[in-house]
């Protein structure tokens, strides 16, 4: 899983038909410094999050778990929203 | 599976419900000589890791699952299995006790 901010949104009407009812938000994966990582992809929505807020997401096959497993077309997938920015916790002498 | 560093943890309220009662570790991997790299990832704990601890993370659905739950068909796709006691190396890959 990787810690992402949720940036935007998309709208899709024409879209597999497993996908409906879904939402997609754009999120860009962040660092254990909160700073972004890679670029921003869309990602399924499984946690109820919305935009701004800082989430975490799961990648792969795994992704299509929280929905109808076997036909639901996604490789990441929004399983949690973290409580706040305060609540990453950083050891201090990992 | 790759080696890891816990470096923190995550507090989320509102997640899966398959998530229920884990808890998400904050980890830094690292090259087997225990260099700390870039990459960062969450992993759910499955073997109470703490600070500090170098430990390995299996980055697989079902074992990932499995591990962290109790049960197969979780959307976890990380899960530390491991805690490191030490790493033996080649001597010309530099040996380095981690612990």
């Amino acid at each position: 899983m990787q810690l992402a901010r949720v940036i935007g949104t998309v709208v899709s009407t024409i879209k597999d038909e497993s996908l409906e009812g879904r939402k997609f938000l754009i999120v860009q994966t962040l660092d254990a410094d909160l700073q972004a990582k890679g670029k921003p992809q869309v990602a399924l929505d499984a946690a109820g999050a919305g935009i701004g807020e800082l989430v975490f997401w799961c990648r792969g096959k795994e992704a299509s778990f929280p929905f109808k497993r076997d036909s639901t077309p996604t490789d990441c997938t929004i399983v949690g929203i973290v409580d706040s920015d305060s609540h990453v916790f950083k050891f201090r002498n990992p | 599976m790759l080696l890891a560093k816990v470096i923190g943890n995550v507090v989320a309220t509102q997640k899966n419900q398959r998530y229920e009662g884990t808890r998400v570790m904050l980890c830094r991997q690292i090259t087997p000589a225990g260099e700390e790299m870039d990459n960062t990832l969450l992993a759910l704990d499955s073997v109470s890791a703490g600070e500090g601890d170098i430990v390995l993370i299996v980055q697989e659905g079902w074992g990932a699952s499995t591990a962290s739950t109790g049960k197969a068909g979780a959307a976890i796709d990380s899960a530390i299995v491991g805690v490191v006691d030490y790493i033996d190396l080649l001597p010309d890959e530099k040996i380095n006790r981690v612990k």
